[in-house]
């Protein structure tokens, strides 16, 4: 795979929520844990799910199933914990995010990884930071710090409300357009 | 060089704070010569130690001052209250430069002026370092001084030439420098001091003055200073060798009266040069390291795991058969425990130092206010974790703004009313059991009950027919909103005064009580646990959740058949001691799923005088809570603090009784509550 040198070359963690492939980059993940028992913290949004002990540590476990309006994460064998450290308004914190799965570290140059199209994607393109394609598969790099950015907090009930309608456990349709690629933060703006 | 200035800086707001301290002491009793030195010893340390970490304005600054003290310590000023004040602001104007804020030198220049005017006609001089003003001449003697610093002086920023600049500046002087220990120069390390120095020094101003130059290498090289001429001591009892007084005397050279002066004047200067060398050799034995607290933090969270590991291995040590697994987890059970209480003492400080503080708030805010109070303190050696210190700063200043302001009644008044003219305010602080009791009373007019019910019934918070017991009012103070001032002044009368006070306090799973005598003084208390890194908790089952709820909060269990409980939650009130009270399912409040059990039980929590009982399953028992914080995604949820890791790893809750009880407030479940039936 390997082509050149020039660039810098990204590692990325996949792990997939239903048939999607997400990534994020390593640097950002601490270390992924098995499922373990997540105590509730009442009243609080439904995607945060609770808090589980990391080694004698407390760490804010949250559904990314239902945080982009899917269905509540099931735990089953393949269910693991990714525990990232994320920065939220300038402030470094530890937040653990439940996968269906989680599959491989994997090296992506520059060059594999496209913006974000405008449309037809089923996943808010403020949320991705660039798709990435390997062996035929598209990768979608989260910007995991946007995801919880505190504003996205706040706004909670409209992705809940938004993403209700959607066929949720449908393989992602997602086709990339590569005529119509435009900045992302131009995107963000709009 | 950063980081010795950041020392620097540390140590200049410490002595700062002790300079206040012995200023304000000093007005009380100026004739005394201890705390007249240690005014001097202060201002010369920050004088001096600014120099050396380019805080020349804080040196020029701090000379003019010090120049005035040696006016007091050599007799020929008395310490006056315009003095005090002077210097007081002079220590407000030296900490803004030490912190390098922003500010206006004219300011200061005025100050200086107004420092000079207390020195005689040509004694301020104009050079640091140079203190000009005579001194009462002690006797000329001569000392030698042999200086060997350590290799590692100029890494503490000291330049010996400079020192010994100063020591010439003493008398006349013979320095020789040793080379010996210089090495060859392909292996000089140019940034270690191989350098030694004798010097030879006569001087009439004593010993102290030779210690003061070399006052900050102290501890970076080895110093021995030895008077020549010592007389022969006293102590050692008749010789056989004639002295030379006598010799003297025989051959009429100077007559017994002189003799005795001389001998008595000698006398004097061995006693002050042993105290000073008691003093010194005390400040060795009592040596402390300091340590930034982010790494006490660091060291209390460690054994906070550990504690929370152990109860892991007590719970499986207790459940195998394994005598040897059960004595080895006792035996770690037992280290632990005292690891963690001296972990925890690391953390804990007196609770003088921010006792020290309010003296000087006592004094400017009565002076201000055109009353007279003094401060009296007692307990200032209870300790306290350093953050329930830190933040019980602000309480306290409301408190006592609060009890100068409304409390103490001007000289006049009190006069009038039989009372000495000047208020008192005392401070205290006593250990009880695990909680700290602070005390704050003054002997003011205490608490205007008819004043306050107006304001409350003003304010809308009662109704004006409502009857109310005395302390039921004097609780009213602490409302939002709540301010009796007649007049606002600038130092309380807002209105954020006690209910912020009381906030504070339970943000610290504190209490705060009040007492009040009409006429005599009120007394407020503030009974604090005595660290905030583990509560004492009680246990608590709602379903398959497990709570902590702060013991602090808990003032009685109870239990409920289906049948009372079912009407308790239909009405949201509850029978407790023939009275009734608000009752809150947990179960309910928190969204909890399942069926309730035959008989609940009741946690009831007083909180602002106001008896609240909270339904619940199971009580399980007292829990040593390590508080762990819930992660900065879950800071707006109401009515949990925090987190605790119980013995089988699982994550538990800790209740936060208070906003509870306000997000219930919040949606108008208060109603008539307070009612009494």
């Amino acid at each position: 795979m390997k082509e050149t040198d020039a660039v810098e070359t990204g590692q990325y963690l996949t792990f997939k929520i239903g048939e999607e492939i997400f990534a994020l980059e390593v640097s950002q993940v601490r270390e992924v844990l098995d499922m373990s028992r997540i105590t509730r913290v009442p009243r609080a949004p439904d995607f945060m799910r609770g808090v589980i002990n990391v080694r004698g540590s407390v760490v804010p476990v949250v559904d990314l199933r239902l945080k982009f309006g899917l269905t509540r994460t099931e735990s089953t064998v393949d269910t693991r914990i990714v525990v990232m450290e994320i920065n939220l308004d300038g402030e470094s914190t530890v937040l653990g995010a439940l996968a269906d799965s989680v599959d491989e570290v994997i090296e992506l140059e520059p060059a594999h990884i496209e913006n974000p199209p405008r449309i037809g994607m089923r996943w808010r393109t403020e949320f991705i930071k660039g798709i990435g394609k390997r062996d035929d598969k598209f990768i979608i790099l989260l910007d995991i710090d946007r995801v919880f950015s505190t504003d996205e907090l706040a706004l909670v009930a409209d992705v809940e409300s938004a993403g209700a309608d959607i066929d949720l456990e449908a393989p992602s349709e997602f086709q990339p357009q590569p005529h119509q690629h435009k900045g992302a933060a131009e995107m963000i703006d709009r | 060089m950063d980081n010795h200035k950041m020392v620097y800086r540390e140590e200049a707001f410490e002595l700062l704070v002790d300079l206040e301290t012995a200023l304000l002491e000093l007005e009380e009793t100026p004739e005394d010569e201890e705390l007249i030195g240690r005014v001097f010893r202060s201002l010369h340390t920050i004088k001096g130690s600014g120099a050396m970490f380019g805080y020349e304005d804080v040196a020029a600054f701090t000379h003019e001052i010090e120049a005035v003290y040696e006016q007091v310590r050599d007799g020929r000023l008395t310490v006056a209250r315009d003095l005090v004040s002077l210097s007081l602001s002079a220590c407000d104007l030296i900490r803004k430069m030490v912190a390098e804020e922003d500010l206006d030198t004219t300011h200061a220049a005025e100050m200086m002026g107004r420092f000079r005017e207390f020195l005689p006609e040509g004694a301020a001089t104009d050079r640091p370092g140079d203190a000009a003003a005579p001194f009462t001449p002690l006797r000329t003697r001569t000392y030698r001084i042999r200086f060997h610093p350590h290799p590692g002086l100029f890494a503490a920023g000291a330049n010996p030439a400079l020192i010994i600049d100063e020591i010439r500046g003493l008398g006349d002087c013979e320095v020789v420098a040793h080379f010996q220990d210089v090495p060859p120069l392909d292996e000089l390390d140019p940034e270690a001091c191989r350098l030694s120095w004798d010097l030879i020094l006569q001087t009439d101003r004593g010993e102290n003055a030779i210690r003061d130059a070399f006052i900050f290498v102290a501890d970076t090289s080895d110093l021995e200073i030895q008077a020549m001429d010592a007389g022969p001591n006293p102590k050692d009892g008749p010789t056989d060798f004639r002295r030379i007084g006598e010799i003297l005397l025989e051959r009429g050279d100077i007559t017994p009266e002189a003799l005795d002066d001389a001998l008595s004047e000698q006398a004097r200067e061995l006693a002050v040069d042993r105290r000073a060398e008691r003093r010194i050799s005390e400040i060795g034995v009592v040596s402390s390291i300091r340590v930034p607290a982010d790494k006490l933090d660091t060291l209390v969270n460690l054994v906070g795991e550990l504690v929370t590991v152990q109860a892991n291995l007590s719970r499986k040590g207790g459940m195998s058969d394994d005598p040897e697994l059960l004595a080895i987890s006792e035996e770690v059970e037992r280290l632990i425990t005292s690891l963690r209480e001296n972990a925890m003492s690391l953390r804990m400080l007196p609770i003088g130092s921010t006792f020290q503080k309010f003296r000087r708030l006592v004094r400017d805010l009565a002076e201000e206010l055109g009353k007279e109070a003094a401060m009296t303190t007692s307990g200032a050696d209870t300790e306290l974790d350093k953050t329930v210190i830190d933040q019980l700063n602000d309480p306290l200043v409301h408190i006592i703004r609060n009890e100068i302001d409304h409390g103490i009644e001007p000289p006049h008044v009190r006069e009038a009313l039989g009372k000495p003219r000047q208020g008192t305010i005392h401070l205290s602080a006593a250990h009880s059991g695990a909680k700290v009791l602070i005390r704050i009373s003054g002997d003011g007019a205490g608490l205007d009950t008819d004043a306050i019910r107006a304001r409350a019934i003003e304010r809308n918070l009662i109704p004006p027919d409502m009857e109310l017991e005395e302390d039921e009012l004097h609780n009213l103070i602490f409302s939002p909103g709540f301010s009796t001032a007649k007049r606002v002044t600038d130092v309380s009368g807002r209105g954020v005064g006690m209910d912020v006070v009381k906030r504070r306090i339970e943000a610290l799973h504190g209490k705060v009580e009040i007492e009040s005598r009409r006429g005599q003084g009120a007394a407020i208390t503030l009974s604090l646990p005595l660290t905030l890194a583990i509560i004492d908790g009680l246990l608590v089952r709602i379903g398959t959740t497990h709570f902590v709820l702060p013991l602090s909060a808990v003032e009685e269990c109870l239990e409920l058949n289906r049948e009372e409980a079912n009407q308790s939650r239909d009405r949201g009130m509850m029978r407790y001691r023939d009275r009734m009270i608000i009752y809150l399912g947990l179960r309910e409040f928190f969204g909890i799923d399942g069926e309730p059990p035959a008989i609940e039980r009741v946690v009831v929590s007083d909180i602002g005088g106001e008896k609240i009982g909270f339904g619940l399953d199971q009580v399980i028992g007292h829990h040593q809570t390590v508080i762990k914080p819930l992660g900065r995604i879950y800071r707006d949820i109401q009515g949990v603090s925090g987190a605790t890791i119980l013995g089988d790893g699982s994550v538990s809750l800790i209740l936060d009784v208070h906003q509870i009880f306000q997000s219930m407030e919040g949606q108008g479940g208060k109603e008539d509550s307070a009612e009494k039936h």
